[in-house]
């Protein structure tokens, strides 16, 4: 475990007085302190291009009473700077008494283990495989124009110091293999792009050459691509598949969900607690703790364990997902999903690993009831505007369905839906629940947080595909 | 108040002697110091108040071709001592690559002139408090309105660039930031918009009350939003999205893309890319310009580049490792553009709003739908139906779509440019695109 206080004149028992000192007159709030790793690798035109490290300790002292949050952070861990703060904090809620004080519910459960994916490897050894991964592509034929390939890891110590002089710590790893290829033929050119990650060790997703699948996934997304013709445009069914594609759960429903925008009364959904959001046999989860997910965590960024929270049953809207300060004051309990960034961000609700639950249908069923729509297989990314509730998502693989079978595929393309009403157009739930790869990065507010995203395959009555064919 | 330069200085100094002392033969070294105070207000109430001190040290070292960097916020002598043995040990083992080098002696910028980009003037919270509250006041005025959010961000920083050609120089920079989001509701329906102001020097702001105000107009026009059937149509961007048309642009012709073949604009130098009648100018010097500054992030001379001339590319954006695997000369665009702008157009916006019978005016998108590789543009997007040149009603829900070596060639531009980001562009035209609705 990481001595926050080497080399610093600040120890453990100064620090907690200094926090209950602070925190003595307010609703919530904690001392976090952060020591950070991380390194990346990376190998792009046939080079090793990169090679770098980095770390980072600080801490973000918090202080909360009423809805008024007030936050110093500095990456300098001496008494003499919390104490800065401390007077910041102070001063900033002056005039205010807090009377709140939830105990931190306990749990010895961990979902990854206390090891440091960087050291554990030698940089060699990482060098040669993504040696071996260009090689591997390039052999693949001539049409390979450009190959990247990463490896991302990360080593994350964290402690919080709450008031009663309560002391929380979490280990985190997390490592991230991607490959992105650029084929080229005819004048044409596509790209194709995979990853894999989680928290845990690299070895678990590069023995047996299990790279080998990355690369081939790439390759064959960036091949599918080269033969895509224009999508279409306008409103048509629409097959997601199994996995990523969850991502739609993620923007559509997901963010809207979240405690903040409810409590502020800025999110569609703040008013349909209880009432239905979905088709019926859609069920949405929001999981913490689920072993070595990327989206996974032993506790929260505010020392509270984790928890599978339900935010959908069966159509139904059932809970928000919380952090303390929104919990205490929309009068429920934390979800275990009060996240940040680092110690230089405040803390929010956010996501963890978001995911509708399977239900009775095979994608062949679905794929067949369609006359005419689209079969979406692979995504980049996301947006959603909480407040309107439209959110869109980039299609990378798709296909156009022509009654009932698959036909060519179709160039990428943003859909565009509507949060509140686009689970009601799910007339189809699969029986293939996949969890993503882990690989996915969730924006709000500038700071950025690891999630994970599941779904089965789901049919779509209507949504608006943004092609160019009329 | 932010460290001064001499000791950000005697930092990068000694981790350069340190370095050369383990045996790099070249090194590179950036120093950062910033403080940053952020107030949030929600509904007129004080609902965030945030103070950031933070230091940041980047180092690259060189074993001759070898290469490789470090990065860290703690900056303790023990500290640095141990990222750069370690920055050293991964150098040694990280293959050749003929282009690592640090940037030709002739090159670094020599000319330091006075950017105004500082202004020392400090405003207390409760000050920003007050001026929040005002723009608060003016949002809340609308009667739709039924919530507003406001911050106020105050930055300081400082900074020495570095390197063991013996250029090191770097100089403080300040930022002063009010924006307002409002909410408006109808029925059960909500929608949000917002402005802001962003200066270099606190008196150049804009008037809270007019920020306020303007947010909440933006916001209530956009409530009872129609959905548009599927039509190829005119679109006009609005100033704050027509900008976004510059950004991929300076994506594509960085020399990064254009060397790993991954743009669509590849090999373009000399053609006409554009509508004739554009001019594309990235300019460094603008006194107070966000954008602005001496050198590039490698220490290399900037000058004012004219990116596109009557249509026609005449640049890439070169640094040192790209340049030199191009075979050109870096520009000092290492870290990208400074202040991109388009020259200002000679249509009054009336005019263009009456070009056709019909136009789609865009005032936001959203999602990341730019294929730099293929130039391929979709994404999803709201604003305004506008016939006759009047604006009849709002718009969501819809998608817009083209390709951008097409869309680069059917804009025409409305004379309203103004400096309000680093990348400005005035109202503009595309015709031919896609709308995707119902």
């Amino acid at each position: 475990m990481s001595n926050f206080y080497k080399n610093s004149d600040l120890d453990n028992i100064k620090a907690e007085r200094i926090v209950s000192d602070t925190l003595n007159n307010c609703d919530d709030g904690e001392l976090y302190l952060e020591n950070s790793k991380s390194e990346s690798i990376l190998l792009d035109d046939n080079k090793i291009k990169n090679s770098s490290y980095s770390s980072d300790l600080g801490y973000g002292f918090r202080a909360i009473t009423g809805e008024v949050v007030a936050y110093s952070h500095s990456n300098d861990i001496s008494k003499d700077s919390v104490l800065k703060s401390s007077q910041n904090l102070k001063d900033t809620l002056k005039s205010k008494k807090g009377t709140y004080n939830h105990e931190i519910p306990k749990s010895n459960k961990k979902y990854y283990e206390d090891l440091n994916p960087i050291e554990e490897k030698s940089q060699n050894s990482k060098i040669k495989i993504l040696n071996e991964v260009n090689n591997y592509i390039r052999s693949k034929g001539d049409m390979v124009s450009q190959v990247t390939a990463s490896f991302l890891g990360e080593h994350k110590e964290i402690e919080i110091i709450r008031s009663n002089s309560e002391v929380l710590k979490d280990v985190r790893p997390l490592v991230r293999f991607n490959v992105s290829v650029v084929l080229e033929k005819n004048g044409k050119k596509e790209t194709g792009v995979y990853g894999i990650g989680g928290r845990q060790s690299y070895d678990e997703y590069l023995k047996n050459e299990n790279w080998k699948h990355v690369c081939d996934e790439a390759f064959r997304i960036a091949d599918v691509n080269l033969k895509s013709k224009p999508a279409p445009a306008g409103e048509m069914k629409v097959v997601l598949g199994p996995g990523w594609p969850a991502i739609l759960i993620h923007e559509a429903i997901g963010h809207g969900l979240e405690g903040d925008f409810n409590r502020k009364k800025t999110s569609a959904f703040h008013n349909l607690m209880g009432q239905r959001v979905a088709s019926e046999g859609v069920t949405i989860v929001d999981d913490g703790t689920l072993n070595l997910r990327r989206g996974s965590l032993t506790i929260d960024d505010e020392g509270t364990p984790t928890e599978n929270t339900v935010l959908i049953e069966n159509g139904i809207l059932k809970n928000f997902m919380q952090d303390r300060l929104n919990a205490r004051l929309m009068n429920t309990k934390s979800t275990g999903s009060g996240r940040r960034e680092s110690y230089k961000h405040v803390v929010l609700p956010r996501m963890r690993n978001t995911m509708m639950l399977s239900g009775k249908y095979s994608q062949d069923e679905m794929i067949r009831s369609v006359h005419k729509g689209i079969f979406a297989v692979s995504f980049g990314g996301g947006q959603v505007d909480i407040t309107s509730g439209k959110f869109v998502f980039n299609c990378t693989e798709a296909y156009e369905i022509n009654n009932g079978k698959i036909g060519s595929p179709i160039k990428g393309a943003t859909l565009i839906g509507d949060g509140p009403s686009i689970l009601k157009e799910v007339s189809m739930v699969g029986n293939d629940m996949k969890l993503d790869p882990g690989i996915g990065t969730c924006g709000k507010a500038g700071q950025g947080v690891p999630v994970g995203v599941a779904q089965p395959s789901i049919l779509i009555n209507k949504m608006t595909v943004g092609g160019t064919q009329l | 108040m932010v460290k001064d330069q001499e000791y950000l200085n005697s930092i990068a100094s000694q981790t350069i002697e340190y370095s050369k002392k383990l045996g790099a033969t070249d090194v590179n070294v950036e120093v950062i110091h910033s403080i940053s105070e952020t107030v949030n207000l929600r509904n007129k109430q004080l609902d965030e108040s945030n103070r950031s001190d933070s230091f940041a040290i980047g180092i690259t070292t060189y074993i001759n071709k070898k290469k490789s960097t470090i990065s860290s916020s703690n900056l303790s002598k023990d500290n640095i001592k141990i990222l750069t043995e370690r920055c050293i040990e991964t150098a040694k083992i990280t293959p050749d690559d003929e282009f690592n080098s640090l940037p030709d002696k002739d090159l670094m910028a020599k000319n330091f002139d006075s950017l105004d980009l500082y202004d020392e003037f400090h405003v207390p919270n409760n000050k920003k408090i007050d001026i929040l509250k005002e723009a608060e006041e003016a949002a809340s005025k609308e009667a739709k309105i039924i919530n507003t959010e406001t911050d106020f961000t105050e930055n300081k920083s400082n900074f020495v660039l570095a390197n063991s050609n013996g250029f090191i120089n770097g100089y403080k920079t300040s930022n002063f930031n009010i924006s307002c989001v409002a909410v408006a509701k109808k029925d059960s329906q909500m929608e949000r918009d917002y402005d802001f102001t962003s200066k270099r020097h606190f008196s150049d702001l804009t008037n809270p009350t007019n920020i306020g105000k303007s947010a909440a107009e933006n916001t209530v026009k956009k409530l009872d939003p129609k959905k548009i059937k599927s039509e190829k149509i005119g679109i006009i961007f609005d100033k704050k999205i027509s900008k976004g048309i510059l950004s991929v642009l300076s994506s594509a012709i960085s020399a990064g893309a254009i060397s790993r073949g991954t743009s669509f604009l590849k090999n373009k130098i000399g053609e006409e890319i554009f509508s004739k009648s554009l001019n594309v100018i990235d300019d460094p010097k603008i006194k107070k310009g966000l954008g602005s500054k001496n050198f590039d992030s490698e220490g290399v001379e900037t000058n004012n580049l004219k990116l596109i001339e009557n249509g026609v590319l005449k640049s890439y954006l070169v640094d040192t490792y790209y340049g030199k695997k191009l075979n050109l000369k870096s520009n000092g665009r290492s870290g990208g553009t400074t202040n991109l702008y388009f020259e200002n157009g000679s249509m009054p916006l009336e005019t263009l709003l009456k070009s056709s019978k019909k136009n789609l005016y865009i005032t936001e998108t959203i999602g990341h739908g730019t294929n730099l590789v293929t130039g391929d543009y979709s994404v999803g997007a709201n604003g305004f139906m506008v016939e006759n040149g009047e604006f009849i009603y709002p718009v969501s829900e819809i998608t817009i779509a083209g390709n951008f070596k097409e869309i680069f060639k059917n804009i025409t531009l409305a004379n309203d440019l103004e400096f309000k980001y680093s990348t400005n562009a005035p109202t503009l035209l595309v015709e031919g695109m896609i709308v995707a609705g119902r």
